[in-house]
């Protein structure tokens, strides 16, 4: 789950490391109120989950309040990547000496999270690792014990930081490790953290992500400090009517698990496929034998009939859909019987003969035979574990462009 | 011979008394697997198939009148943590996790401790591991007739993060007549217990494994940790990988995940196209159909022999 500037901000308040005095506003009246509250320059950015919002004009100075009120006017409406603000930060036009970097992020090789600290802030960090390795500092946490400073020390020193800046930096960057953990956070960053002209360090802009799987326990966080609303989800992307409908639907029953996903697919044949490796083996030999996917779909957890049927409706309902495969790798979960009767009933149930529309089922395993008897009834063809993932998925392409020549 | 297993392990189930630990009780013992005992706590004194039910794992630890060499652990994701802890700290050295949406900093600790503790963690979010006709641990393979006909003895280590693949190759395996050492679904999660490069050195030291097969998807840092591993131990197995969600470097698909929650491309190094290039790289072969699996690992097995 990410967040926006706006409430990492608050999160890194609340860990106890300096900011700016800002203000979050949602109207230029509110932001002319924020910047006479501040006094003198400010500037207003944009608060959207997206980056590059200076490139996309969502970063704007004012030296005054009526040039601030008539910059978040414009930022308001301003789309950028497809997202429309949630509203505008107003922030101090800051003095600053010299920009750092600060970041923890998970190593999966490692097991444990990693800090990262560079004296050149501001810029990508990726860029600082790659031109000027020895200014990014490492330092991986331990999982089950407490988070010492002097890791954090260790993990500026590393960089030449010294002097009152290293003493200054220390906590802070301490303080980022242990908000990293307490929140289960998979990225949080101060980017830049900004050394000002009287010595004082404070946080210019922050960025951080929860684990999905962990939004549930840190509901403290999330509802009553930063007052984030249940169905607030933050897809980086606007669900189709297609993933919407199959999510409902896979919420209507709790034997199974059906997802279905068209972002970027637009083909003609229909994929109603499984488990969740099997669904990316089956998409790309689609894709690499000529065929067009038409969405991508995982089948897992044994669902029920009704499920089943109403993944393949879904998929056949959708534009340009010709025929569907069904495929999955070897079940021993999911019965072979139960998807064969979904498929064939999501194929009666719109007047649609599944000896034609099914180009392939390719679903060995448990309950095979019997299914497999049911799929026979129907003129469905079938083939069992001797016909690999590839070779299943290259008849329902020749069986789908031949229809379409 | 077998890595991790082997017909005299014995393990208890955590989570027994729930549906599919139930059915995953049933298909162990069918294989033959030595299930000692179970736990859920509140149900002590109850039998899932005639195997006992404690409400601590010490209890079954005391009940069996000796160490216990593994756990499977089926509880809910905010009980894992616990239960992981608790078979670590009374003994149990292998521990499978089948559990799955558990938050990464809980399954990093479970790791820290097993390190500590000299235990291994096989998962979250995998079906466990299965030695061919003599021992499975976990769903792997589903009913013991069904695991027989997909998993046959033979020279072959498979390693998976799908649980489902891991079946379907050693099931292509074994119709090519060449069979299975030790399979083992390692997980789909983003921090697993084993990852790849953890496992080799104990298929290098079994006898009877001579080659490897590797189920991959985009996500993660893992093909590049075993390519290293490669290199640096100049392992004596060949390796056959297949990687899967090639679609997934599509400009489009960035930031999605599919399939498993470890499948998520956020750099560069995360991309099937960079993953393939790495496992080359170490004279790894990487297959690009996944019906050519078998072909590929007989052709490294006679360039062996």
């Amino acid at each position: 789950m990410r967040f926006y500037e706006f409430e990492a901000r608050k999160i890194v308040e609340l860990a106890g490391i300096p900011v700016t005095k800002y203000g979050f506003c949602t109207s230029a009246e509110q932001a002319r109120q924020a910047a006479e509250e501040i006094g003198g320059p400010v500037v207003v950015k944009s608060q959207v989950l997206s980056g590059g919002r200076m490139k996309a004009g969502g970063v704007k100075f004012a030296d005054t309040s009526e040039e601030a009120a008539a910059h978040a006017e414009d930022i308001l409406k301003l789309e950028i990547n497809g997202q429309m603000p949630r509203g505008v930060l107003v922030d101090p036009k800051a003095d600053v000496k010299q920009e750092y970097y600060a970041s923890v992020v998970w190593d999966g090789t490692a097991k444990r999270p990693l800090m990262l600290f560079s004296d050149m802030g501001g810029i990508d960090i990726e860029e600082v690792a790659e031109t000027h390795p020895d200014h990014v500092g490492r330092g991986h946490l331990a999982n089950l014990f407490p988070i010492p400073d002097f890791e954090a020390k260790q993990t500026i020193a590393a960089t030449g930081v010294t002097g009152s800046q290293l003493n200054r930096a220390t906590p802070i960057l301490a303080r980022l490790a242990r908000l990293f953990r307490e929140y289960d956070m998979t990225l949080a960053e101060i980017n830049p953290l900004a050394e000002l002209t009287d010595g004082s360090f404070v946080a210019l802009d922050a960025h951080m992500e929860m684990e999905n799987e962990a939004v549930g326990r840190q509901k403290v966080l999330l509802r009553k400090q930063l007052e984030i609303a249940e169905d607030d989800t933050r897809e980086t992307y606007e669900p189709s009517d297609f993933e919407r409908n199959v999510a409902a639907i896979d919420a209507a029953d709790h034997r199974g698990v059906i997802q279905g996903k068209d972002h970027g697919f637009s083909g003609n044949l229909g994929l109603v496929i499984g488990a969740g490796g099997g669904s990316l083996t089956l998409t790309d030999a689609v894709r690499s034998q000529g065929g067009k996917p038409a969405n991508y779909s995982e089948i897992g957890g044994n669902p029920s009939v009704a499920k089943a049927c109403g993944l393949a409706k879904e998929v056949l309902e959708k534009d340009g859909v010709e025929k569907i495969a069904v495929m999955m790798s070897i079940v021993s979960n999911t019965r072979v019987d139960i998807v064969a009767r979904g498929v064939i009933k999501a194929c009666l149930e719109l007047g649609k003969d599944p000896g034609e529309t099914i180009a392939i089922f390719r679903i060995p395993g448990a309950w095979e035979d019997e299914g497999f008897k049911i799929l026979e009834r129907y003129g469905v063809e079938y083939c069992d574990r001797s016909v690999s993932l590839w070779e299943a998925a290259g008849r329902a392409v020749a069986k789908v462009q031949g229809a379409a020549a | 011979m077998s890595i991790l297993l082997n017909k005299d392990t014995t393990f208890i189930v955590q989570g027994i008394t729930g549906r599919e630990a139930v059915n995953l009780t049933r298909e162990c013992l069918d294989y033959g697997s030595k299930v000692v005992g179970g736990v859920t706590p509140g149900r002590k004194g109850r039998d899932v198939h005639g195997v006992p039910v404690f409400d601590t794992v010490a209890q079954a630890v005391e009940n069996h009148g000796g160490p216990i060499d593994g756990s499977v652990v089926t509880v809910p994701p905010a009980f894992t943590k616990d239960a992981v802890f608790e078979a670590i700290l009374n003994g149990i050295k292998l521990i499978v996790i089948v559990t799955e949406r558990i938050p990464r900093a809980d399954v990093a600790q479970m790791v820290e401790l097993a390190e500590m503790e000299g235990a291994r963690i096989i998962g979250p979010n995998c079906l466990g591991l299965i030695v061919p006709g003599v021992c499975k641990m976990g769903g792997i393979g589903g009913p013991a007739k069904d695991a027989a006909k997909a998993y046959a003895p033979g020279p072959v280590g498979v390693m998976s993060r799908s649980g489902g693949m891991t079946t379907e190759i050693s099931s292509s395996l074994t119709q090519a007549g060449l069979g299975v050492s030790t399979a083992v679904s390692i997980g789909g999660d983003a921090i697993i217990g084993s990852a790849y490069a953890e496992l080799m050195p104990y298929f290098e030291a079994d006898e009877e494994t001579k080659a490897i097969v590797i189920y991959t998807e985009p996500g993660g840092r893992m093909e590049a940790q075993l390519s290293e591993w490669v290199k640096d131990n100049d392992s004596r197995l060949p390796i056959v990988a297949f990687m899967a969600g090639k679609f997934m470097d599509d400009e489009e698909m960035k930031g999605m995940s599919f399939g498993h929650a470890g499948t998520i491309v956020e750099g560069v190094e995360d991309t099937a196209t960079e993953k393939i290039a790495r496992l080359e790289a170490a004279g790894i072969r990487v297959v690009e159909r996944i019906d050519e699996i078998p072909d590929a690992v007989k052709q490294k097995l006679g360039a062996a022999a």
